[in-house]
């Protein structure tokens, strides 16, 4: 825990939505949401524009850690997400966490996993496109 | 479960399902549809921003306004509701959306066949012509005896 950067990982959409911060693995947060009304597709399963947004926090989250340690401050603009769905939520805790697939000056490719019950089984996966603005 | 072959109308079903869980909590609202496509509203609202300090629309609730209207247009296509999952979704934000801006996602369904739909739309924050993202997406049909499959995008129960 002492790599922890000491950083804003939540956007207000996502603090707004119920995601937090579960723990660190490695230089990567795990964000979690409980299980709300607001996370709520169809009767019994989350929906995946929520799991989307968990998905994207991760991912963010990862990125603006990995920034953080090289003294870099940026702000990022995104260019694209791609999610894919493999099984459906149910109702209860959800967990994502990303990973940087490649880091470059002025973009970031990552990809990302949410969870349930099992990492091994994931709900849904994402690959995102980030662009990076430096701070002037 | 109720009746997948229900014939469906979509201007009275949209606010329904529109205002219910994730939906609901968005705001979205139903805003306009032809025979093969839907446009849904996210209104403005200050705690869906994506960055603090700057007015502007996260980028999830907009995913969330595709999917939805995605689901919408399927059904607006089929003429009918039948239970629904996303299986692939893909979104590219071509500009940021205007400060305090409402965005609409328009989408429309261009191809079914016996398990999957496709679509295709945009996200804009007022000019149809100048939009902030480009979506496409796949859905699956979902039968109702096969539980572990990707979620559905709404309630079979269109009720109330």
């Amino acid at each position: 825990m002492a790599d922890t950067p000491d950083i804003a990982l939540l956007t207000p959409y996502a603090r707004s939505l119920g995601i937090s911060l579960d723990r660190w693995d490695g230089e990567a947060p795990v964000l979690r949401v409980d299980f709300s009304e607001a996370v709520l597709g169809r009767p019994g399963a989350l929906h995946g524009g929520a799991i989307s947004g968990l998905l994207e926090t991760a991912g963010y989250g990862v990125l603006r850690a990995a920034l953080a340690r090289s003294g870099r401050e940026a702000g990022f603009v995104p260019i694209n997400i791609t999610v894919q769905f493999m099984r459906a939520g149910n109702e209860k805790r959800s967990f994502a966490r990303a990973r940087i697939v490649k880091l470059g000056r002025r973009t970031a490719n990552l990809s990302v996993e949410a969870w349930q019950d099992d990492p091994l089984k994931p709900i849904a996966s994402a690959v995102m496109n980030v662009m990076i603005r430096d701070a002037d | 479960m109720s009746d997948t072959q229900t014939a469906f109308d979509l201007a009275a079903a949209a606010p329904f399902l529109a205002s219910r869980a994730h939906n609901g909590w968005l705001g979205l609202r139903f805003s306009d549809h032809g025979e093969d496509w839907v446009e849904m509203e996210l209104p403005w609202r200050d705690d869906l921003l994506g960055e603090e300090g700057r007015d502007v629309l996260a980028s999830g609730p907009i995913v969330s306004l595709l999917d939805m209207a995605g689901g919408l247009s399927i059904w607006a296509r089929m003429g009918k509701f039948r239970a629904i999952a996303t299986l692939d979704l893909r979104v590219d934000y071509t500009r940021p959306a205007r400060e305090r801006a409402s965005v609409f996602g328009r989408v429309q369904c261009y191809r079914t066949t016996r398990s999957a739909a496709f679509v295709r739309g945009i996200a804009h924050d007022g000019d149809p012509d100048d939009p902030v993202a480009h979506m496409q997406a796949v859905f699956m049909t979902v039968d109702k005896r096969t539980v572990d499959l990707p979620r559905e995008t709404s309630g079979e129960t269109a009720r109330g």
